[in-house]
Parts: C-alpha cells; sequence; structure tokens
C-alpha cells in the first residue's frame, strides 16, 4: 500500500530512526525473546544447555485443583473439633506429598477453601505465590484506577483557576511524581513504620491516644492497603496534569455559554466539562491501568511481597524469580501472562470507551 | 674507574634493567566488591601497590564495585566474556560460579593455607577454587550485667547454653519487664543473614537447607521432624512476644541493643566494636545448642581466578602474596575482620588473645559450619528466606516447610542435579 507515509519520506524515517531502533532493541526484541525464552528451561546462569519444555513453566505457574474433605471423625462418629469450635479436617499434605492416589495433586498447596455443609471444598495451585500475586495486583488495579483518576480530576479542577500563586500548588501536587520511587517508597516506609512513625504518632495525637498503633506494613491486612495508599498519592499529581491539559482545551465560550443559560457548576460540569474530557478520560484510565499492572519498585522497598505474600505482585515476581532464583524461564512465563492480561483488558476498554456514532 | 663510578654505573644498569622489567610487567585485572568503603580500598590498594613492587612478572589493576551492585556485575561480564583475572567472591555463591564456569580451581600449594580457619577456604567439587583473607562470625551478644540482673548463668565455648536454658533466659529478660523485647535476631536485615545467621538455629536442632549427603533433596532435611520443631520454636519467637518481627525497623535492628531496647541481640563481629564502645561489660556469648550441638555461620568474601583468565598463575602468585599475615591483621584492624589464622589474630589489636573481641576467633574456631556448598545454593537461600519470614509471620510450620522443599527440589530438578 502506497501512503505519504512510505514514499518520498526518508529524511521522515531518518528522524524517527533513532527512536524507533531504541524501541525495537529495548522493548520489542526482549518481548519475543521472553515468549521464545518461556517455552525454554533457559536459567540466568548455567553450563547446562538450553532445552524445549513445551508449555510447562506455564503449567507450573497456573495448575490448580480442587479437593473434597469431611471432616476428621472420632470413634464414636462425631465430628472432631479445632481449639476454635470449627470441623477439624485433614492435613492437605496427606494428599499433596508423594500420595500415590492423588498423582495430580502432588506439590500442589491449598490456595483457599470453601464449606458446603459439613465437607469443605480445598482450592490447591502449583504456585500459590503466583496465585496470589495475581489477585493482588488484580485488586491493586482495581482500587488505583478508579480513586487515582477521580482524585487526579478533582485537584485538576481545583487547579484550573486564576488564583494568584495557583502555580505553587501545582509544583506542590506534581512534586510526588518527580521524586524517584524508591525515594518515596523508603520515606512511606519510615510513615508506616510501627516502630514510632509518623502515621501511628499522627493517628494517636489525634484520637488523644485512644488510637492503638498499627503496625501497617507488617500486617497482611493492612499491607496491600497501605501501598495502594501510598502509590495513589505518588503517582496522582501525574495524571492531575493530563486533567489538566484536557481542561485547557475546552473552549472558554461554552462556560459563558453555559453561564449565559444560568447552568449551575454541577450541571456546568456535567455538560461542558465531563464530555469535553471523553478522551482525556480514556487516555489517564488507560495509563493508570497499565501502570499499576506494573507495580514493582514500592514492593521491592517496602515489603518484598510480604507478610505472608499479602503483597506479591506478578511483576516483583516475575523479577524475583528471573534474577534473584536465576529462573529466566520462569521470569519470561510470568510476563507473557502479564502481557496477555494486559492486553486484553486493554482491547476491553478501548472497546466500552469507543466512540458511539 | 673508581669504585664510586662503578657503582654508579651498576646503580644506573640496575635501574634501566628495573625499569625494562617494569614495562614487561603482564597487566592482570581484579575486581573487588568494598567500593565506597575508603579504608578498605587503602588496604587493598597497599596491598597491590606492595605486590606490584615485589617482583617484576606481573601487575594487578583493580576496580571496585559497591557491593550490592557486584554479583550482578559479574554475572553481566561474565555472559559478555569481560570476567577479570582475579574475582573476589561471596563463599556461599562461589560453587554456583565454579559450576557456572566463571572460575577456575586456585592452584595454590595446600600448605600456604593450612592454617587457615576451615570457614576462608572455599572448596567445590574436591578443588579449591576461593580463599579468604578474613572469616565472620556471630554471637548471641549481651552484657555482664544483664545476666546478673537476669540470674543467669554465664554460657562458655565448652558449656553454651541449651535450647531450654536460653529459653529461659529469654523469659527471665521479658518477665523482668526492662526490655521492649527480649531477644533481637534481626529481622530488619533481609537477604543473606537469614541464611547466613538462621539456619545455624535449624542445623543445631538437626535439620538443615538440603541434605548435604547428596544435595539432591530438601525432602526431610528441611521439613523432616528436627525442622519442624525448628519451625515450632521459631515461630514461637515471635508469637509470644519475645522478639520483634520481619517489619522490624532497620535502626532499632541496627541501635536497639545500644539503646537498651533489647537483653540479647544476635550480631556478628562487625557490629561488636559499636557495642563494646558503648557498654564495657559486653559479652559475646556462644549459640546455643539446640540438641545437635551449637553452630553459626562461616564464610565471607574471598579470592579466586576467573575461568577466562590466561594468566592463573599470576593470579594466584597475587592471592598467595594477598594472605600474608600482615595483610590479614590490616583488613581486621581497619574493618574489624577475623584474620584468617591465628598467628595474624595475634598481631591485631581486637582479636589478639585476650583482646575485646578474640572470643570471635574462639567462636569461629568451634562453632562455625559453612552454608550448603552447592551450586543450587543461590536459590535455596531465597527460599529459606521466604520460609523463615511467612513463619514469623503465622504461616503454618509444616505448610511453610512443605513449600520450601518443593521448590528448592524443583529447581534441583530443573538444574539436572547442579553436578553433585
Amino acid at each position: 500500500m502506497a501512503t505519504k507515509l512510505t514514499q518520498s519520506n526518508g529524511a521522515g524515517w531518518a528522524f524517527a530512526l533513532p527512536g524507533f531502533g531504541l524501541m525495537v532493541v529495548f522493548i520489542i526484541l526482549p518481548f519475543f525473546f521472553a515468549f521464545a525464552l518461556s517455552f525454554t528451561n533457559q536459567r540466568l546462569i548455567s553450563p547446562n544447555p538450553t532445552a524445549y519444555v513445551g508449555a510447562a513453566n506455564y503449567r507450573q505457574l497456573l495448575g490448580v485443583g480442587t479437593i473434597t474433605l469431611d471432616p476428621l471423625r472420632d470413634d464414636a462418629g462425631a465430628v472432631q473439633r479445632a481449639a476454635d469450635g470449627s470441623p477439624a479436617y485433614p492435613r492437605l499434605r496427606e494428599f499433596t506429598r508423594a500420595n500415590p492416589d492423588y498423582p495430580q495433586l502432588d506439590g500442589m498447596r491449598e490456595w483457599f477453601s470453601f464449606g458446603r455443609g459439613e465437607s469443605r471444598t480445598f482450592v490447591l495451585a502449583r504456585d500459590v505465590v503466583f496465585m496470589k500475586a495475581i489477585v493482588n495486583t488484580v485488586i491493586f488495579v482495581l482500587v488505583v484506577a478508579p480513586l487515582q483518576g477521580a482524585l487526579a480530576l478533582g485537584l485538576a479542577l481545583l487547579i484550573n483557576q486564576r488564583l494568584r500563586g495557583i502555580n505553587l500548588f501545582r509544583a506542590i501536587y506534581f512534586m510526588p511524581v518527580v521524586v524517584s520511587i524508591v525515594v518515596v517508597s523508603l520515606l512511606w516506609r519510615f510513615i508506616y513504620s510501627a516502630d514510632g512513625g509518623l502515621l501511628n504518632n499522627m493517628l494517636g495525637g489525634l484520637s488523644f491516644g485512644l488510637f492503638t498503633p498499627v503496625d501497617w506494613l507488617g500486617t497482611p491486612s493492612t499491607a496491600l492497603g497501605s501501598i495502594i495508599a501510598m502509590s495513589i498519592w505518588q503517582a496522582v499529581g501525574f495524571h492531575m496534569v493530563i486533567w489538566l491539559s484536557g481542561l485547557q482545551t475546552i473552549s472558554p465560550t461554552l462556560y459563558e455559554a453555559a453561564s449565559i443559560e444560568g447552568a449551575t457548576k454541577w450541571q456546568t460540569f456535567r455538560y461542558v466539562t465531563w464530555p469535553g474530557l471523553r478522551n482525556t478520560a480514556v487516555l489517564v484510565l488507560i495509563v493508570i491501568t497499565m501502570q499499576a499492572f506494573a507495580l514493582f519498585a514500592q514492593i521491592d522497598v517496602m515489603t518484598k511481597g510480604g507478610p505472608l505474600d499479602s503483597t506479591q505482585t506478578i511483576v516483583f515476581q516475575a523479577v524475583d524469580r528471573g534474577y534473584g532464583k536465576q529462573d529466566i524461564s520462569g521470569g519470561s512465563a510470568i510476563s507473557v501472562i502479564l502481557f496477555c492480561i494486559v492486553l486484553t483488558i486493554s482491547l476491553i476498554q478501548r472497546y466500552l470507551t469507543r466512540e458511539r456514532t | 674507574m673508581t669504585m664510586k663510578t662503578m657503582q654508579i654505573l651498576s646503580g644506573a644498569a640496575l635501574a634501566a634493567l628495573l625499569g625494562s622489567t617494569a614495562m614487561a610487567q603482564t597487566e592482570l585485572t581484579m575486581w573487588y566488591h568494598g567500593a565506597g568503603n575508603q579504608v578498605e580500598a587503602d588496604i587493598i590498594n597497599q596491598i597491590i601497590a606492595d605486590f606490584n613492587a615485589s617482583q617484576s612478572d606481573w601487575a594487578v589493576r583493580i576496580e571496585s564495585f559497591p557491593q550490592i551492585a557486584y554479583n550482578d556485575s559479574v554475572v553481566a561480564a561474565a555472559l559478555a566474556g569481560n570476567l577479570p583475572d582475579i574475582l573476589d567472591v561471596d563463599g556461599p555463591v562461589m560453587p554456583n560460579w565454579a559450576w557456572a564456569g566463571y572460575m577456575q580451581p586456585l592452584p595454590l600449594d595446600a600448605a600456604v593455607i593450612a592454617d587457615f580457619l576451615p570457614g576462608t577456604k572455599g572448596y567445590w567439587d574436591g578443588q579449591l577454587y576461593s580463599i579468604g583473607l578474613w572469616d565472620a562470625a556471630v554471637a548471641l551478644v549481651t552484657r555482664q550485667s544483664t545476666l546478673d540482673a537476669l540470674g543467669l548463668r554465664r554460657p562458655t565455648l565448652d558449656a553454651p547454653w541449651t535450647g531450654d536454658e536460653f529459653m529461659a533466659a529469654l523469659d527471665a529478660a521479658k518477665a523482668s519487664g526492662d526490655y521492649e523485647y527480649a531477644f533481637d535476631a534481626g529481622m530488619a536485615w533481609t537477604g543473606e543473614w537469614y541464611p547466613y545467621a538462621f539456619s545455624p538455629f535449624l542445623q543445631s536442632f538437626g535439620g538443615d537447607i538440603v541434605d548435604r549427603t547428596t544435595y539432591a533433596t530438601a525432602e526431610g532435611a528441611l521439613n523432616g521432624e528436627a525442622a519442624m520443631a525448628f519451625g515450632e520454636w521459631w515461630q514461637g519467637l515471635f508469637a509470644n512476644g519475645y522478639a520483634p518481627g520481619t517489619s522490624q525497623d532497620p535502626a532499632a535492628r541496627d541501635n536497639g541493643f545500644i539503646e537498651g531496647r533489647y537483653a540479647f541481640s544476635w550480631n556478628g563481629n562487625w557490629a561488636a566494636l559499636g557495642a563494646l564502645n558503648t557498654f564495657e561489660d559486653t559479652l559475646f556469648l556462644p549459640a546455643p545448642d539446640f540438641g545437635n550441638g551449637p553452630v553459626i555461620g562461616a564464610a565471607s568474601w574471598q579470592f579466586g581466578v576467573s575461568a577466562t583468565s590466561a594468566h592463573p598463575d599470576g593470579a594466584a602468585a597475587f592471592i598467595e602474596f594477598a594472605l600474608q599475615d600482615e595483610y590479614l591483621a590490616a583488613f581486621s584492624n581497619g574493618i574489624g575482620l577475623i584474620p584468617a589464622t591465628a598467628t595474624a589474630a595475634a598481631m591485631t589489636e581486637n582479636y589478639a588473645p585476650g583482646g575485646p573481641m578474640a572470643v570471635f576467633f574462639d567462636l569461629t574456631a568451634a562453632q562455625a559450619l559453612v552454608r550448603p556448598v552447592t551450586p543450587g545454593y543461590v536459590v535455596q537461600a531465597k527460599v529459606f528466606e521466604k520460609a523463615l519470614a511467612d513463619i514469623a509471620n503465622g504461616a503454618d510450620v509444616a505448610d511453610a516447610l512443605d513449600a520450601a522443599v518443593d521448590e528448592i527440589n524443583t529447581d534441583i530438578t530443573r538444574n539436572g542435579g547442579y553436578g553433585h
């Protein structure tokens, strides 16, 4: 197909070449490498030759199974109960460790379980840590995308005014974006510290000492939430600027017309501002989603995936395996899975936010 | 010709000879992990300068890296075929590099290192690959006044505390109410500290990270009865409030003992001077015996020769030169490390018999056990670290250890047994 892009456009291509070249070398080629390596047993360091292993890496990562167990009964047939009164079940390790009757469960571990009547169904995964990483990442995206987007829009509306010194506020909100994420993470580790951290002290002061200090990053129930809050704060300024640029493309005449018509502030926002921000909204949503899926630095600095895997994420697992445990093929397989997830979600987002004619 | 001119002439001839041979020195490159530490750099540079001046065949040139980036740099250089002649390598990592073909056996006369502490000698596949100028040791740090106040016996190398005595000591410290925590294990130091400092507890219980007779499986070693007992004990330390857990503040780890917040601290010789300078009655007690003998970790950074070096004889000559007692003592005096020989220890300020830290030399000689000598250790260390963090955070002990065993065994299988 001969278009203006390909015909007598040598200078244009020459100008694009450095950028394209770098993208090919550092993004596109590695992606194909990852795809190919994920079907091998490639190690970071090894004298053994690399061999094709088919989908073994994917089976290892994604394998799941279930087993339904009846509670233990004593000789009289009554259900045995644990100390807290819940029925006691046989230990799963009797089924998952070299049990010839359950070869399909060998090496699996409990992911979660649910009860039906007295029996209980245990969902097992071959790689529980990775499953938890997927769930945590999805939770992170589901919370961060709407909250960060809305908060950034709110800030953008606030600073989109002609006030004296408004640039100072813009600079303050934007500051965390410019600071290295590693530095920000370290600072928030101090803020969240259970050992005289700023947050605990502040909450204690505000509640006149009634607040019991919480080990924010050391408790499985609060660790992910703490990282979510910090991540939203850190990147909100970036999206605020994108919203702001969108706000400033809306023609002032529309606002003038709205005020002449006697529109309230909410009506102005609902019928002038919001429709004018349509494309910006799509962009912000997709960018936040993609950034949120790439969650890594905060985890690496603040929790290393702990406590009890409550902050494992997909990218952290990919790096941890590929470099930490020298398992390049496993890390590559995780990257490919992440690529498929993000691609699917982007396509869905594109479909849902398409221009309806 | 007078005597004087003869002297001048021969002197000039000698100088010319030296000058020309200096030009003919073959250059050897060396990588070192200690960038950023001026004292350490001064010592290693002095050794190199002395070596280069002492003979006419070799000239060593050093490049230093920050420790945190060192291993990555070596791996990257190996993949790119750019390794230097002389490498330094962390003791437990050496088998991994040797197996991967990054290093070659170190051609060193056995007599040279006969008197060296066992933890300083890096053997893989029956051959010496690396040798250390120093070792490191861990002790149970406390104060004589603490023992007196709590009415505790002072354990000795010959009669260390039993596991029960150790727990009784923690109970006493906890009951006294004088301390925030009875015991500081150092949970804030993630990474290699966990296997280095805590796997000796497991070994003292009778378990291990991997079965050392075959190195083919962790089954039974890391999830057998002894390991389960270790796991329950370990979990109890945190569940019962004896020790701060994984979210311990690094600053509290560094200063908690000298601020009097912890009664006992599990810490290394590198932190000993700080404690000694604060409390004159600081004690460095041997590890408790949980039934299978008291154990502490061994092996620190060591020197070896890269596989691609064209001059292993020159590299070995330098390493042998660096192994002189005066340099061992210099490193010890400069950065507090345990010198590798008793004769060097006698030359140091802190480790000479009767010196304030001499006990660490005795501890290393008496209790030290190297970490599993296998290329898979790099992975096993990370798996072990996660299992211990999970157990400390309340995970089911059997499940956590089983998971660790499975991951280690899968890794061993996938690597064809790591060449054992």
